[in-house]
C-alpha cells in the first residue's frame, strides 16, 4: 500500500507539475486543481508506471489520490491472481 | 448596401517575433539591419539520418520562463512560439487586457501543426514498440491548437481559427484577418503564424524531395542550391487607424491590401502567372499603384524554380519600375518557417517601412540571369519605403501577397 501511495505520488507530481509534498491519501482531484482531462492525462502516467490498463469505467469513478491507489492495488491483485491460475 | 466598408484602414500596432534570427522583436529588426544569418547545424538531435545538416532551428528558446509547466504539457513547439510571439504583439502595440482586448480576433497560420509532438509519439508507437500513445498528442498536434493557446492565454473570445495553405498560411492569415477588421467583425486581431518542424520525420520527408539546400539558402544567387528549412512564429497586433490614432499607438505600417490566387497548375512548380496575379491582387485591394512600391518582401525559397518565377512574375506585374524597386529574401537568414513565413516576413516588411530600411538578402554569391532583380545583395541598405508587398506562394499553388505602405 505505502510503496504503491509513493509511487502514486509519484506520477501525480510529475505528470501534473505539482510539489509532492502537496499531495496525500486524501487529497482530491479538485484539491490538487486536476481536471476531467488532467485525469486522462494523470492516467496514462499511472498505466505507464505499472504497466496495467484502466478500464473507461473505472477511469470514469476516480476522484481522487485514494481511489487511484486503490484501483492500481485491485488490478495488480488481478493480474497476481490471474498470473498464478 | 455592401457591408464590407473599404474605407476602413487597418494598420499594424503592434509584433512579436520568435525566429532564427531573435527571438523577439528587437533582436530580430537587429539582425534584419546586420545581415545576421540563422542558418546552423542542427543540433537538436543527431542529423546522421538527413542529407540536411543545417536548418534555422530556433536557438535558446526556454518555454518554461514563458508558460506554467503544467499548461507546458499541453503545448507542441509551434504554439509555444505562438504565445510568446503574440503576449510580445500586445504588448508592443500597448494594448491593456480590458482594452478591447477580449472581442479580438486570432488568426494563425501554420502548414503542418504539432509536427513535434506527433513524430515523437509515432516514434514511441512504431519504432519503439510502446503500445501507448500519449493522451495529449491530438490537442498538442492540432493545427488550431495555436490559435486556442493565444485566446486561453490572453481571454481573447473573438473570432478566432487558423488557416493553412502550405507555405502560404501565415500571408492569407493575415489577409482574412485584415478583411475581418475591415468588416467590422473585430476592431483588434491577433494574426500571423507559428510552425515548429524540425524534428527527424518531417526533414527526412524533406530531403527526399530535393528541395531543401545541402549547404545553405542563397536566394537569387547564381549557384543556390535550394531552401533552407526554419521555426519560429510572429503575430502582428492589428487594428483600425480610427482605433490606433484615437489611443496615439505607434503605426509601424498600413496593411492596405491583400490578394489571393490559385495556380490550378502543378503541385509542386510554381506559375509565374499564378503569383502576378495574386500581385496585382493586392495593389488593387490596397489601392497601391506599381510605381509607388520601393520594395518587395520576396517568397524567395533559394531553389532555381521560384526564384527564377518569382522574378519573371514580377517584371510582367512591375513592368519597367521592377528595375526602380529592390526585392529580398529574408528567408536566406530567418529560413522557410512554412505556415510562420509569411508573418516573419510581413513583420520584416513592416519593421522596414517603418524604420527605413530594406533587409537584405544574405549568402549572396553572384547574379543570377534569370533573376535580374536588385536582390538587396548581403548588406541591408537605408531608403524609405513608401510602399511594400510581402509575398507568399505555397507548394500546391496557393498565393498570397500583402500589400503595406507608410502611414503619413
Amino acid at each position: 500500500m505505502n510503496e504503491i501511495f509513493d509511487r502514486v505520488r509519484r506520477v501525480v507530481a510529475e505528470n501534473q507539475q505539482i510539489e509532492p509534498e502537496k499531495i496525500t491519501i486524501d487529497s482530491t482531484f479538485e484539491e490538487l486543481e486536476i481536471d476531467s482531462f488532467d485525469g486522462v492525462n494523470l492516467l496514462f502516467g499511472i498505466e505507464s508506471e505499472f504497466d496495467i490498463q484502466v478500464s473507461d469505467e473505472d477511469a470514469k469513478n476516480l476522484r481522487g489520490i485514494r481511489n487511484v491507489v486503490d484501483g492500481v492495488e485491485r488490478l495488480l491483485n488481478e493480474r497476481k491472481a490471474g498470473g498464478g491460475a | 448596401m455592401n457591408a464590407v466598408n473599404s474605407d476602413c484602414r487597418v494598420v499594424v500596432s503592434g509584433i512579436g517575433v520568435v525566429s532564427a534570427i531573435g527571438l523577439n522583436r528587437e533582436r530580430f529588426e537587429d539582425s534584419l539591419r546586420a545581415g545576421r544569418c540563422g542558418i546552423r547545424p542542427i543540433t537538436r538531435f543527431a542529423p546522421d539520418r538527413l542529407q540536411m545538416k543545417n536548418a534555422a532551428a530556433v536557438a535558446g528558446f526556454d518555454a518554461a520562463a514563458h508558460i506554467h509547466p503544467k499548461r507546458l504539457t499541453m503545448m507542441d513547439r509551434f504554439a509555444q512560439f505562438a504565445v510568446v510571439a503574440a503576449r510580445e504583439a500586445i504588448a508592443d502595440a500597448g494594448i491593456e487586457r480590458g482594452d478591447g482586448l477580449r472581442a479580438a480576433a486570432v488568426v494563425l497560420g501554420s502548414a503542418a501543426g504539432g509536427k513535434t509532438t506527433e513524430d515523437d509519439a509515432f516514434r514511441e508507437l512504431y519504432g519503439a514498440g510502446n503500445p501507448r500513445v500519449h493522451p495529449t498528442v491530438i490537442p498538442r498536434s492540432m493545427l488550431s491548437a495555436a490559435v486556442s493557446h493565444v485566446a486561453m492565454d490572453l481571454g481573447i473570445q473573438g473570432p478566432s481559427f487558423a488557416v493553412s495553405s502550405a507555405c502560404a498560411s501565415a500571408a492569407h492569415a493575415l489577409g482574412q484577418a485584415l478583411w475581418m477588421l475591415r468588416s467590422g467583425a473585430a476592431e483588434i486581431a491577433l494574426a500571423g503564424g507559428a510552425e515548429a518542424c524540425i524534428t527527424p520525420g518531417p526533414l527526412k520527408a524533406w530531403d527526399s524531395m530535393r528541395v531543401v539546400s545541402l549547404d545553405i539558402c542563397r536566394p537569387f544567387s547564381l549557384g543556390r542550391r535550394g531552401m533552407t528549412l526554419g521555426e519560429g512564429a510572429a503575430v502582428l497586433a492589428l487594428e483600425t487607424l480610427d482605433r490606433a490614432r484615437r489611443r496615439g499607438a505607434k503605426i509601424y505600417a498600413e496593411l492596405a491590401g491583400f490578394g489571393m490566387s490559385s495556380d490550378a497548375g502543378h503541385l509542386i512548380q510554381p506559375s509565374a502567372d499564378g503569383a502576378a496575379r495574386s500581385m496585382q491582387a493586392a495593389l488593387r485591394d490596397g489601392r497601391i499603384e506599381p510605381g509607388e512600391v520601393d520594395y518587395i518582401n520576396a517568397h524567395g525559397t533559394g531553389t532555381r524554380s521560384n526564384d527564377a518565377t518569382e522574378s519573371s512574375a514580377v517584371k510582367a506585374v512591375f513592368d519597367g519600375h521592377a528595375d526602380a524597386l529592390a526585392i529580398s529574401s529574408t528567408k536566406s537568414m530567418h529560413g522557410h518557417a512554412l505556415g510562420a513565413s509569411g508573418a516573419l516576413e510581413a513583420a520584416a516588411t513592416a519593421l522596414a517601412i517603418r524604420g527605413s530600411f530594406m533587409p537584405p538578402t544574405v549568402n549572396f554569391t553572384a547574379a543570377d540571369p534569370d533573376c535580374p532583380l536588385d536582390c538587396v545583395p548581403n548588406k541591408a541598405r537605408a531608403a524609405p519605403v513608401r510602399a511594400a508587398l510581402s509575398n507568399s506562394f505555397a507548394f500546391g499553388g496557393l498565393n498570397a501577397v500583402l500589400a503595406l505602405k507608410k502611414v503619413e
